[in-house]
């Protein structure tokens, strides 16, 4: 069955567009996460009536089809995790259309982030969703995940920013929903496709709004020598109702980790620091640093530096957003978490992030977005070592407890995928599952589309397949280091 | 298809208590939706009850309707049957709110209002300034789908509902999302009760994200002599660094009806706010762009007063609930920023070819509010009128739909506009969540 399946997607694509060798599927079996999963084969599509006759021929094979942008995802979400056909969404890689005066732009799945950025700076514009690996990661992935990144404390997710999609839907019918103005008449589909994580359809077009850039930029490192000096400054300055435009803590361990590659500039003996950008009116951002800094004083910062020109801004931000490139560089597999909760419980959760990790014999790392209370506790293991393994997801699973038991969430960007699947009945009820299943299966009645993603399945983390080691002396993160999104 | 001869009034007075069924038909007239009222009303006091209530309509096959304040649910098509109304007005309670962390969970029976007082406590505010307000509940506002002056700042419900909790088609109380400021666990679901007028199930449970009291604010309004000078001023606005909380272009009609101090014209109001120094800074560059956009057709400019700056506030933010109380024709239109003077004059010329006045209120981010005066047209050429307005929404890039208008004319209009090609997709939505056909059946998009 499988030659004859690569034999209809040859004729349809040509042979050239068709990964189906042992060694090309190695290729396509793991993104940014820790999980693993392999295909039967990827191809790349030219546009959306190259998905659609994808799609047709997956039916009349009843195999599985899942989307992929670069596959830099953290939960899993691009793998086929029952095997069949990859869409890769690589050659779907043009923009369409810049609308400068309405501040629109029409875009192909498979453009980077940042280079739909690129083409708008010009007119003072961009798009606002920025995860850290918005260098590799493509817009399709963007809005298959809800991404996030630092900017989206003040600017939204991508949810915020998406106005229309065109699909390709599971029966292989091609249909537009939104569009370019606001409040098409009807129900919000676009809230529901955005993050629905390729399971509903796949995307082939996305017409987003874009964001005008701020005329000016303060750029603050808070420097602490205790993490709850940092953690209660992200509260007082929440509850004082200032919103930067990104709040980020790198705990003690992680920046020295990160100095180490980067060379950002961040102190070596400190506990915390603080990462703060206000924007907007160069009035209103003064005065918003001034506010901020009389804060991070209060809770006892020992120094606030503010970033003298765009070259220190950019420095600084380096730092934070290849910080998972530099971990990379001191142990062969981590696991992320993406636990959210109340900023106001941040203090108490990072002490018992730091307790949970005692117990568990793990040293663990924190680099997070906190002015959205959005953790990414970083466990360090060697995945070798099976019962290491094991032992690291099993203390991920207790920081999650915590998270949910602290009013948060299982996930803030990351999405469920593969990867927290099990973890849903901690946060959902049997009633909130069956619905969403429901939903699912509406307009996905065959299960065609990405299986086993986002709804638990019964097994336990057991099935969770160990990543094959890298050759020795290569780390494996250090190479992606642009490619994981948090 | 008829209702029931008989609700059983028994087993719903079992679930709210006796006191809470409303079956004299002089009450039930409070609860009519287009000419139809129901045959009981049940005022349930938790989302327990409200569920209890959903499982036994949809053994009974009764159509329901969920109510609030009952100011919008002239919103839709008329009900194809209504046998059951569930006031939600009981459950209207404040079930936990974190100042600190600018999260607040509600049930959905709350007064806008009062809400809005418990907030402010802690300076702290939703952004619903919607029409109805002074009697609107938050899930009335936010199942009728409508918007508010202050989207230009922050966006509609959608931006700012962090999760929910809500009753469907099946009874089970079931929740998305959650109270956290970022969260991709499961499906949006709630998202899709933003705007889906009870077709979809109750809401039971709003989790929002609350937002700074501005310390500070101010309004100017320029004027000038014609629509696309006034648009043109709207584009600079949009494309300035300003960061304003509304920006509101007014036709000469609208600026009358809302009694703005202008000198006739075309004009835009515009609130920003900040400090002293941001406020200065945004009157200067206002002022510019305003003098300079279109010399010809520049009237004014002024910083209003503070009653001035609230009097005009409050009626923008009124305008399509005053139109609706007068029996105007009400036509709710989204275009690119762009297009917003050219869709008003088309707007302007379909109506006055029908010897129809028009007054457009139009939020700069491309959203708008078009009354047609209408009092003394005739039927038939009201009728014309509004059909073809609704076929503006041609494409992607225009759409139009009538949210109020007198029941006698909607009839015979549909007043969602033009079917489109994604209907298929609701209807996969509405079979979800309401499988018995029981929420609110015939009053969506398409008759869902």
């Amino acid at each position: 069955m499988n030659q004859r399946l690569i034999a209809d997607l040859e004729h349809l694509l040509t042979r050239e567009h068709v990964l189906s060798r042992p060694e090309d599927l190695l290729l396509y079996e793991y993104d940014g996460s820790v999980e693993v999963a392999r295909p039967n084969c990827i191809v790349f599509p030219r546009d959306a009536s190259d998905v659609v006759r994808i799609v047709e021929i997956a039916n009349h094979h009843d195999v599985p089809i899942v989307g992929r942008g670069a596959g830099t995802g953290l939960s899993g979400g691009a793998l086929a995790r029952h095997g069949g056909i990859i869409v890769s969404f690589a050659r779907m890689n043009r923009i369409l259309e810049i609308d400068i005066e309405n501040q629109r732009a029409v875009v192909q799945p498979g453009v980077v982030n940042s280079d739909l950025s690129a083409a708008v700076a010009h007119a003072g514009l961009h798009f606002a969703p920025d995860p850290s690996s918005q260098k590799a990661c493509t817009i399709g992935g963007n809005v298959s995940e809800n991404a996030g990144g630092p900017h989206t404390l003040a600017y939204g997710v991508t949810t915020n920013h998406i106005l229309g999609l065109q699909l390709v839907l599971p029966d292989a019918q091609l249909i537009r929903i939104g569009g370019k103005s606001l409040d098409a008449p009807g129900y919000d589909l676009c809230g529901l496709f955005v993050g629905s994580e390729g399971t509903l359809a796949l995307v082939t077009e996305i017409t987003v709004r874009l964001t005008r850039s701020p005329e000016a930029v303060k750029t603050l490192l808070a420097i602490y020598d205790r993490v709850d000096g940092a953690t209660e400054t992200v509260v007082e300055i929440t509850a004082r109702g200032i919103t930067p435009a990104a709040c980020e803590m790198l705990d003690g361990w992680t920046l020295r980790a990160v100095e180490a590659w980067v060379h950002a500039g961040f102190p070596l003996d400190s506990a915390a620091v603080l990462l703060i950008e206000v924007d907007g009116l160069r009035e209103a951002a003064e005065e918003h640093a001034a506010q901020i800094t009389e804060v991070c004083k209060l809770h006892g910062a020992r120094e606030v530096r503010v970033a003298r020109d765009a070259k220190e801004r950019d420095l600084l931000w380096k730092g934070r957003k290849n910080a998972f490139g530099a971990v990379g560089r001191l142990s062969p597999t981590y696991y992320v978490q993406d636990g959210v909760i109340p900023r106001t419980k941040l203090p108490q959760t990072l002490r018992e992030i730091e307790r949970i990790g005692k117990e568990n014999g793990f040293e663990i790392g924190n680099i997070f977005h906190a002015g959205d209370g959005n953790l990414h506790p970083i466990i360090l293991f060697d995945a070798r070592d099976e019962k290491q393994f094991h032992r690291a997801v099993s203390t991920a699973d207790a920081i999650i407890r915590f998270c949910i038991e602290m009013g948060g969430a299982i996930t803030g960007e990351h999405g469920v995928g593969m990867e927290k699947d099990r973890l849903m009945p901690l946060l959902f009820s049997e009633a909130d599952l069956l619905l969403m299943r429901s939903v699912r299966d509406a307009f996905n009645p065959a299960g065609r589309l990405n299986p086993g993603k986002i709804f638990p399945t019964g097994k336990g983390c057991g099935e969770v397949r160990i990543r094959p080691m890298p050759l020795a002396g290569t780390a494996m993160h250090s190479t992606q280091s642009g490619s994981t999104s948090s | 298809m008829n209702a029931p001869a008989t609700v059983p009034l028994s087993r719903i007075a079992d679930i709210v208590g006796a006191t809470n069924v409303i079956t004299e038909p002089s009450a039930l007239a409070a609860y009519t939706v287009d000419g139809l009222a129901p045959q009981i009303a049940a005022r349930p006091a938790s989302a327990q009850e409200v569920s209890e209530l959903v499982k036994f309509a949809a053994a009974e096959k009764l159509a329901v309707i969920p109510t609030g304040a009952r100011t919008k649910l002239g919103v839709g098509m008329p009900p194809s049957r209504y046998d059951l109304a569930i006031d939600m007005t009981r459950l209207d309670r404040v079930i936990s709110y974190d100042p600190g962390d600018l999260t607040l969970s509600v049930e959905p029976g709350i007064p806008l209002s009062r809400l809005a007082q418990v907030l402010a406590e802690h300076n702290q505010f939703l952004p619903l300034a919607v029409p109805f307000y002074d009697r609107a509940t938050v899930g009335g506002t936010l199942a009728s789908g409508v918007d508010s002056p202050l989207r230009q700042a922050y966006g509609t419900a959608r931006d700012f509902v962090l999760g929910m909790e809500f009753v469907s088609g099946d009874g089970a109380l079931t929740k998305s999302g959650g109270r956290v400021v970022k969260n991709v666990s499961g499906y949006d679901l709630h998202k899709l009760f933003l705007g889906s007028i009870g077709s979809l199930g109750l809401i039971t449970r709003v989790d929002f994200k609350t937002f700074p009291l501005p310390r500070a604010s101010a309004t100017f309004l320029a004027s000038f002599a014609d629509a696309t000078a006034a648009a043109n001023f709207n584009s600079l606005i949009q494309k300035s660094s300003l960061r304003c909380h509304s920006v509101e272009i007014l036709s000469p009609k609208a600026a009358e009806i809302l009694d703005a101090p202008t000198n006739g014209g075309w004009s835009v109001a515009v609130s920003i706010a900040g400090t002293d120094a941001v406020i200065a800074r945004a009157h200067r560059d206002l002022e510019t762009m305003a003098r300079n956009v279109a010399p010809n057709s520049f009237r004014n400019f002024a910083r209003l007063g503070a009653a001035a700056e609230e009097s005009l506030y409050l009626a923008a933010r009124e305008f399509p609930a005053t139109a609706a109380t007068n029996r105007a024709v009400v036509v709710k239109l989204s275009c690119l920023p762009d297009s917003i003077a050219p869709l008003c004059q088309q707007v302007t010329t379909i109506a006055e070819k029908h010897s129809i006045a028009t007054a457009h209120v139009f939020h700069g981010v491309g959203v708008g509010y078009c009354a047609l005066l209408s009092q003394n047209s005739a039927a038939a050429q009201l009728k014309e009128c509004s059909q073809q307005l609704l076929a503006l929404s041609a494409n992607n890039s225009t759409f139009a739909s009538i949210p109020y208008c007198p029941l006698e004319l909607k009839r015979q209009l549909s007043v969602w506009g033009p079917p489109r090609e994604d209907f298929i997709l609701h209807q996969h939505v509405k079979c979800t969540f309401d499988p018995h056909n029981i929420f609110a059946p015939g009053r969506f998009v398409g008759g869902l």
